[in-house]
């Protein structure tokens, strides 16, 4: 039996299977069907400062092997989250980690900073990547200075683990993954969604309700792995990969290509207990390989 | 309630109509688990390489006696046809019961008894004058063969309202006349009155105390707004297009009084004065 446990900066996973966030709610959805302690790490939706409503509907269209959404982060605000979430998922026997965000550097440190005053959140996740808001997310992502300047702020706040969230819609994420690392990210996830669209012909109309949206699911995964493997080049601290991974085998590709742990998004609408069939597919992975600790396997495919 | 995870297997898969499809789906090894009218299951769709997301479907029917799930499919898209395509003794992957159904009628004494303030007895009383008018459009009368299934075991007599473009989308008729009466509007005239739903003869005729509806969005608008100029509590079924089916992704949320809300955990089915539509 292979150990799975892994470390992402002092965060430690008892597996390196996260889910990732805005696909998993905040884990007492899925109660039903996993059991939650099972799962290396919950990450639950973005949080903002204030509450927000989010963009209108249609929000959802499904595209050849995945999907695109433009949510815009609809969540009631990190007060709501620390007085009646927060008292629920701090009880799941797992690492519960928030994804934060925000439309200034202030936003971001000051949302962080009330995050990190709760004892059993032990890292979060700075999403300076959504596609779908008007004011910030993204247009924090795709320059190294609009990275490092909230990367920046919220260090400064925030003492636990911190891991960045790159967007895939920038010309190099090595650039991007570097320029974090510079000023203090323990870690980087990544993908987020890509940018894309959807046109409904009939209607001569663009599906979503605001024209563009994020593409997840295993259309994205070549692209995913793809800046896993360049970042893993460029950078000293550890990744954690995402991007389409629906089963153990593709979990493990990522694994190989440099992340320390991964995390499971869309593939949870379509099989609600796919992060727990992932964990127990890589522990047979390596098993049947003869490696003894999941770490072993951590970049692999670059050796050689 | 529960959620599970069950593969069923497809019993018997008949065509009420052309276009339309009838899965009636079992559990081979146990009974299905508890479902209420109006909540939905999320079909997985194998075997259609332009089809990633589950298919949401409401359930048409729980039979019991046969331990039979029922669903009943409007062949439209890729997804769709592929469930259509299914031959019998095919696994059929579903995640159910999901959502939020109609409010049956213990419930709907018990809100209108807390609201009379009146005695056990005389919310009794109540309880037998609550008659149901269930209005159902299109393929959105599928849920309502269940609903009135599980009143008619009340001891409810359901009226079934029901409209179609013509005579040949209005299905299983047969099944809803066994339950209540049945009154059929046309957009053609080729059955029943012809016209819509709301221009029906019945509404001036009779009265109700409960109204649910499912079908076409405009249709229950317009439900919705005779059902509010009677003063007849109305709850309506949404089908928005959604991803998860679980409360996870908020893709499928519908503007209420309380903001932006799911349709399929706090729905599908909603009282309509609580919409913005």
């Amino acid at each position: 039996m292979a150990d799975l446990h892994t470390k992402i900066g002092a965060l430690e996973l008892k597996n390196p299977v996260m889910t990732a966030s805005g696909t998993f709610g905040y884990g007492l959805e899925f109660a039903d069907f996993v059991d939650l302690a099972e799962i290396g790490g919950i990450i639950v939706k973005g949080t903002t400062l204030e509450p927000r409503q989010g963009n209108a509907y249609p929000r959802m269209a499904e595209t050849a092997q995945g999907m695109l959404n433009c949510v815009g982060l609809q969540n009631k605000g990190v007060d709501y989250f620390c007085q009646h979430i927060y008292p629920e998922v701090r009880q799941i026997d797992t690492a519960v980690l928030v994804n934060v965000s925000g439309n200034s550097p202030e936003t971001y440190a000051e949302c962080a900073r009330r995050i990190a005053e709760l004892d059993d959140i032990p890292a979060i996740e700075l999403n300076i990547s959504c596609p779908n808001v008007k004011q910030g997310g993204m247009a924090f992502g795709v320059t190294c200075e609009g990275a490092a300047s909230v990367v920046k702020a919220v260090r400064a706040v925030y003492p636990k683990t911190l891991i960045v969230k790159l967007s895939p819609n920038v010309t190099s994420i090595a650039d991007i993954a570097r320029a974090v690392e510079a000023e203090g990210a323990d870690a980087v996830s990544l993908i987020n969604t890509l940018m894309g669209m959807a046109i409904d012909a009939e209607k001569r109309r663009p599906i979503l309700s605001i024209g563009t949206g994020g593409l997840s699911g295993p259309a994205v995964k070549p692209v995913a792995l793809r800046m896993v493997w360049q970042v893993f080049e460029a950078v000293q601290i550890p990744i954690v990969g995402l991007g389409g991974i629906m089963n153990a085998t593709d979990a493990v590709e990522f694994l190989l290509a440099g992340a320390s742990a991964i995390e499971i998004g869309t593939a949870n609408f379509i099989d609600p207990a796919v992060t727990v069939k992932v964990a127990r597919g890589i522990e047979d992975y390596l098993d049947r390989h003869g490696f003894t600790s999941v770490r072993e396997i951590v970049g692999l495919a670059h050796e050689g | 309630m529960k959620k599970y995870i069950l593969d069923l297997v497809l019993r018997r898969t008949t065509q009420p109509r052309p276009g339309y499809v009838l899965l009636q789906l079992t559990d081979p090894d146990k009974p299905l688990p508890e479902m209420l009218p109006g909540q939905f299951v999320e079909v997985r769709v194998d075997g259609s390489p332009t089809t990633f997301l589950r298919r949401p479907i409401s359930i048409n029917l729980v039979d019991r006696q046969r331990n039979e799930l029922w669903l009943l499919v409007h062949a439209v898209g890729a997804g769709t046809r592929a469930l259509a395509a299914l031959t019998e003794g095919a696994v059929v992957n579903v995640v159910l019961p999901l959502g939020r159904g109609f409010t049956l009628p213990e419930e709907a004494a018990s809100e209108w008894g807390a609201a009379s303030e009146r005695g056990a007895a005389s919310s009794r009383e109540n309880l037998e004058a609550q008659s149901y008018l269930l209005v159902g459009g299109g393929v959105g009368t599928a849920p309502l063969l269940y609903l009135g299934q599980e009143l008619a075991a009340l001891g409810y007599k359901p009226t079934f309202l029901l409209g179609a473009r013509s005579a040949d989308d209005l299905l299983q008729l047969d099944d809803f006349r066994r339950l209540g009466a049945v009154h059929l509007t046309t957009e053609d005239g080729s059955a029943g009155e012809r016209g819509f739903v709301t221009q029906h003869s019945l509404w001036q005729t009779a009265t109700f105390s409960r109204i649910c509806t499912c079908g076409p969005k405009p249709m229950m608008v317009a439900v919705a707004r005779l059902a509010h100029e009677k003063g007849i509590p109305c709850e309506a079924s949404l089908e928005n297009l959604m991803a998860c089916g679980l409360g996870a992704c908020l893709c499928c949320v519908e503007d209420t009084v309380d903001g932006n809300v799911c349709v399929c955990k706090e729905g599908p089915v909603f009282s309509t004065d609580k919409l913005k539509w």
